[in-house]
């Protein structure tokens, strides 16, 4: 089986490193994976996205078109990738930024207010994290323990000293 | 083996580090920056250079220049930044020297766009500059294989002392992947022969040249290079062959376009199509006896490039036009999808 899924957002909000996460996770536990993000004038400040498939069997195209799950971190890019989800697909958006207008009732919408919550937490950026612990609450990705150790890989070492908060976030969105 | 998980263009630079890649020369340009940027860090590290140059024209002549003196040198560069360095590589060429190029691809002509394409395939196999000559052509579909294809180039450039590029484009250089550096033993070829490593007036000199003003000996160098040529169409194809046994339509694609192929055909299969893939992971010498092997059963061909349509005429070529080839494709950094494909095959698969 394989899962797709894309990560969306404003350039600097976290999406290629929330994507580069889930990736490690599917490093931990063994899979195939990839992880394809946009590149250009994307990273620098517009609208980008990165795609993650992580499956049991090789990857074929790692270009993510009909997602399994999205997590979506601003409206633009909510209004564009909602309509593309497959079918009994998950949503994971940031309420306080996104108003979500849709008509599919063929997929599950989780809005939880990400942004708000790693302002009233003192997690500056943290909002990218919290959406991903919610992902991980809802769906059967990896384990709370894979997660961690695929945050520790990620973050480099000079920001080590973050990972506590990471860890903080993820438990944040895991509540929320 | 440890598993790592790295951007295919970090991956091509460690590779070539491990292949025994002593000397980097390149110039920034997107989608392959990071194979620069990753030898910046580590070539000096492990006993090499890397050395930014002033333009792509600079930088292939540099690589023209270390290889002279008989160590791996390389260079990298995306399709606008390889037109750039098609004089150097022709000189490389003429010279008969080794060395490797690596074309990240992204969309075309003038400096296009920066997303992925395989626009570069006729230039690649065909003309990358003037004169009669052919450079090895390796075309990867993994980081993994980005991997395999560098230290392959590396040793058959120096085997056959001759130019040899890893066509990838925008979309493998920039994908993560799991990859495994395996143990490599680069083969040690002797090159005391021709290198003009400085001797002290112990030997002959060597010199490095591609001026022949004497049509005859400048015919004779081109026809013993052309002997080497056809022993590397015998001996040095390469291709994967995916449920081709008993296909009716036979896909052909190569690189990053050969993976959504890949997932196309296998959608084809679940439901009921008889499709197959047919992958050239060399593009010259294009492997022609494999090709056959694939169409054997196949009634109809589909050449799939993001391209308006380039490898099509190899296909073509290489089974004599005996079967219908089609051609489908997306071009100027647009990436078909699976869908798009699978459309394609139901269309064609819906004749039969």
């Amino acid at each position: 089986m394989t899962t797709e899924i894309l990560l969306a957002g404003f350039g600097g909000q976290g999406i290629l490193f929330a994507g580069k996460i889930l990736a490690y996770c599917g490093l931990m536990d063994n899979k195939e994976l990839s992880w394809l993000p946009s590149y250009g004038p994307e990273m620098r400040g517009g609208t980008c996205n990165c795609s993650v498939c992580i499956s049991d069997e090789p990857i074929g195209s790692p270009l993510v078109t009909t997602p399994d799950l999205l997590i979506v971190m601003n409206q633009p890019s909510f209004d564009k990738f909602v309509p593309c989800v497959r079918e009994g697909g998950k949503v994971f958006f940031d309420s306080t930024l996104i108003d979500a207008q849709t008509d599919r009732k063929d997929i599950s919408l989780f809005g939880i207010p990400s942004q708000q919550l790693a302002d009233d937490n003192d997690l500056k950026g943290g909002s990218n994290i919290i959406l991903l612990g919610k992902l991980l609450k809802e769906t059967n990705i990896c384990s709370l323990d894979v997660m961690k150790k695929a945050i520790e890989k990620v973050v480099p070492p000079k920001k080590a000293a973050l990972i506590p908060n990471n860890f903080k976030a993820i438990d944040l969105g895991m509540n929320a | 083996m440890e598993r790592n998980l790295m951007k295919g263009n970090e991956a091509l630079a460690e590779a070539a580090i491990r292949a025994g890649c002593k000397c980097f020369f390149g110039y920034p340009i997107t989608p392959q920056t990071e194979l620069a940027a990753y030898m910046a860090k580590r070539m000096h590290k492990a006993g090499g250079v890397f050395l930014q140059a002033e333009s792509e024209i600079a930088a292939i002549n540099m690589v023209l220049g270390a290889a002279s003196t008989g160590v791996r040198a390389m260079t990298s560069s995306s399709s606008p930044g390889i037109s750039l360095k098609s004089e150097g590589v022709s000189y490389i060429a003429g010279s008969d020297l080794p060395a490797v190029i690596i074309n990240v691809e992204r969309g075309g002509p003038g400096l296009g766009g920066i997303q992925p394409s395989q626009a570069d395939y006729w230039q690649a196999t065909k003309a990358l500059g003037h004169g009669d000559f052919q450079l090895l052509v390796y075309a990867p579909a993994s980081v993994q294989e980005m991997v395999d294809a560098v230290v392959t180039a590396f040793d058959r450039a120096d085997k056959y002392r001759m130019p040899a590029m890893i066509l990838a484009d925008g979309m493998l250089g920039q994908m993560m992947e799991p990859v495994e550096f395996p143990e490599i033993n680069p083969n040690a070829y002797d090159k005391s022969g021709w290198a003009t490593d400085g001797h002290k007036f112990k030997r002959e000199h060597h010199i490095i040249n591609s001026l022949y003003l004497k049509p005859d000996e400048l015919e004779k160098s081109i026809t013993d290079r052309y002997k080497k040529y056809d022993i590397i169409k015998e001996t040095e194809t390469d291709a994967e062959l995916y449920l081709t046994e008993d296909c009716d339509i036979l896909v052909c694609a190569f690189g990053a376009t050969a993976r959504v192929v890949k997932s196309a055909v296998n959608a084809a299969r679940a439901e009921g199509i008889k499709a197959g893939l047919f992958r050239p992971k060399t593009l010259w010498p294009f492997p022609v006896k494999e090709i056959n092997e694939a169409a054997k059963s196949a009634k109809k061909l589909l050449s799939v490039e993001m391209s308006m349509g380039q490898m099509i005429e190899d296909v073509k070529l290489a089974i004599n036009c005996s079967k219908p080839v089609e051609f489908f494709g997306r071009t100027g950094g647009v990436i078909p999808t699976p869908a798009e494909v699978l459309g394609e095959i139901k269309r064609m698969g819906g004749t039969l």
